[in-house]
């Protein structure tokens, strides 16, 4: 496999040769957050024209078509729109609130984005606490969809908010479950070594009935907590207009929008790798010129390959399943997901302490 | 010259922390302090990943900044509009803030100048999971089982009771 580390270290190097080593740090620093933030944006225009074409496809039609060839163009046409509209300040509204909460939204959005292993070496946090950290900067999130709504001044935005507090904290609950039973299977929580880890078998493979349950309630959760459809009760625009957000205009709604998208990228992305494998390519130990030949696929191709397809799950979901009713959402997830999930962390372990995994 | 950069991103940290910490006393709105709070806490954990002390920098945001600001933010949400104002009711209790605050400044000081310091920092590796899993999870010496159980029977009674008051009759 490539490793990305020859890369990253030959700028390190040529940086070092040129300026003193603390400098060197900083302006590395600075590279990593510019690349990062590029990667962010440019992974949301995808999603959202991957998003129209798969609705469309859904629903018998084309998409959008006029703008550029197969609409390509139209996303960035979006964009532009969204740049150039005015942002509106809210009267008898809490204007620094109100204007810190999608910041703080993108904030966490981007720190969780920035724990992704795209392919080997090519990941900006990785420490031993890796999939602890993940959970601790997706968690403050709802903090910034709380305050956009209280400080909306409008009661629409405030029971979206609340909804979206309570059904996102729930939910957090089933994802760190699901988390827990791979962190149980593994012995690390370290994400690098996590994927590392799976190169003889994919998770989902080697923890199989356990897994295999918990990858199930992943979804489920995760689809719950970037608030789509059928979870989209925090913005349901028939009875709320359009939730938490909907006073907010040009590129402060424009953040939250990215952020929504981002975050169904980061909960593929994390399903992939913990189930998946990440970027490791499909290995069947004891076959190994296969595994070779898979070897030729780079581990980036693997791990975008996966995530979008795990994207497309998600979308196919929201396009397909009609909405939740409020008080059906806690009741799947306090009276079936949290109560199968811890069920099923008890069997991984069992699982894991009789040997019973490949 | 590492040294001056951690000097300079503690400086900077603290700094934060300070002028979050004084903002969250002195804002009249209720909403707006627990908002300055939660950039005291950032900054708290701030500067523990600073020190790779990253566990408890993670837990810090988890439980802190993803937890108890959320908690606050929500019985805010229940109880008021959010925008209750906090107004001085009385200038003794004013006087007595402020010596209960000097009091607990000079008993801090008074730690740090005579506490001897093992390290500054930890290893950048920082502290392995299985060694953290061990100690709280231990039944050595300084290790830490009965703690946590006691936490988590306290945890649960909380659960209950706040169910209990919950259910309709």
């Amino acid at each position: 496999m490539f490793d990305f580390t020859t890369i990253t270290t030959a700028i390190d190097q040529f940086l070092r040769s040129m300026m003193p080593a603390q400098f060197a740090i900083i302006v590395e620093c600075i590279l990593v957050a510019a690349c990062a933030l590029l990667a962010y944006v440019m992974f949301a225009i995808v999603m959202i024209f991957m998003e129209r074409k798969v609705c469309a496809a859904f629903q018998c039609r084309l998409g959008p078509m006029r703008v550029g060839p197969w609409g390509l163009l139209q996303v960035f046409a979006d964009v532009f729109k969204m740049l150039i509209k005015e942002i509106i300040s809210i009267n008898r509204s809490d204007s620094f609130l109100y204007r810190l909460a999608p910041y703080l939204v993108v904030m966490s959005s981007v720190l969780t984005f920035c724990c992704l292993p795209f392919a080997k070496g090519l990941q900006v946090l990785d420490f031993n606490m890796g999939v602890f950290f993940l959970m601790a900067t997706s968690s403050f999130g709802v903090l910034g969809i709380l305050l956009a709504g209280w400080s909306s001044n409008n009661k629409f935005s405030m029971i979206g908010a609340m909804r979206s507090g309570a059904q996102m904290i729930s939910y957090e609950l089933s994802i760190g479950l699901c988390m827990l039973t791979v962190v149980t299977l593994s012995g690390t929580m370290q994400i690098s070594e996590l994927v590392e880890q799976q190169h003889d078998a994919w998770f989902i493979f080697k923890g199989h009935l356990p897994a295999m349950l918990a990858f199930v309630i992943y979804l489920i959760a995760g689809n719950a907590e970037t608030n789509r459809a059928p979870f989209d009760l925090p913005e349901a625009e028939s009875e709320l207009t359009a939730g938490f957000h909907t006073e907010y205009s040009g590129m402060h709604f424009g953040f939250f929008y990215v952020a929504e998208f981002m975050n169904l990228f980061i909960v593929a992305a994390i399903a992939s790798t913990l189930f998946l494998g990440g970027w490791m390519p499909l290995h069947i130990s004891g076959f190994d010129t296969f595994n070779m030949v898979m070897d030729y696929i780079p581990g980036i191709v693997w791990f975008l390959g996966k995530t979008f397809f795990i994207i497309w799950v998600l979308m196919w979901f929201r396009w397909t399943f009609p909405r939740l009713r409020i008080d059906q959402v806690p009741t799947l997830e306090w009276k079936y997901l949290v109560p199968i999930g811890l069920v099923n962390l008890l069997i991984m372990t069992v699982c894991v302490v009789m040997g019973w995994t490949f | 010259m590492e040294h001056y950069t951690s000097i300079i991103i503690f400086s900077v940290l603290s700094l934060l922390m300070i002028a979050a910490a004084i903002a969250a006393v002195t804002s009249s709105k209720i909403m707006r302090a627990t908002t300055y709070l939660l950039f005291v806490l950032f900054g708290t954990a701030g500067l523990y990943f600073s020190m790779f002390y990253t566990f408890l920098g993670a837990t810090q945001i988890t439980v802190y900044a993803g937890g108890i600001v959320v908690l606050f933010v929500f019985v805010i949400l229940l109880i008021g509009k959010g925008s209750i104002d906090v107004t001085h009711t009385s200038k003794l209790r004013y006087m007595a803030g402020v010596l209960a605050s000097m009091s607990g400044l000079a008993i801090t000081l008074y730690i740090i100048k005579t506490t001897h310091f093992i390290a500054d920092k930890l290893d950048p590796n920082g502290v392995s999971m299985r060694t953290l899993g061990k100690t709280i999870m231990g039944t050595d010496k300084y290790n830490f089982v009965l703690t946590f159980e006691v936490l988590s029977i306290l945890l649960l009674a909380c659960m209950v009771g706040a169910i209990l008051i919950a259910r309709k009759k």
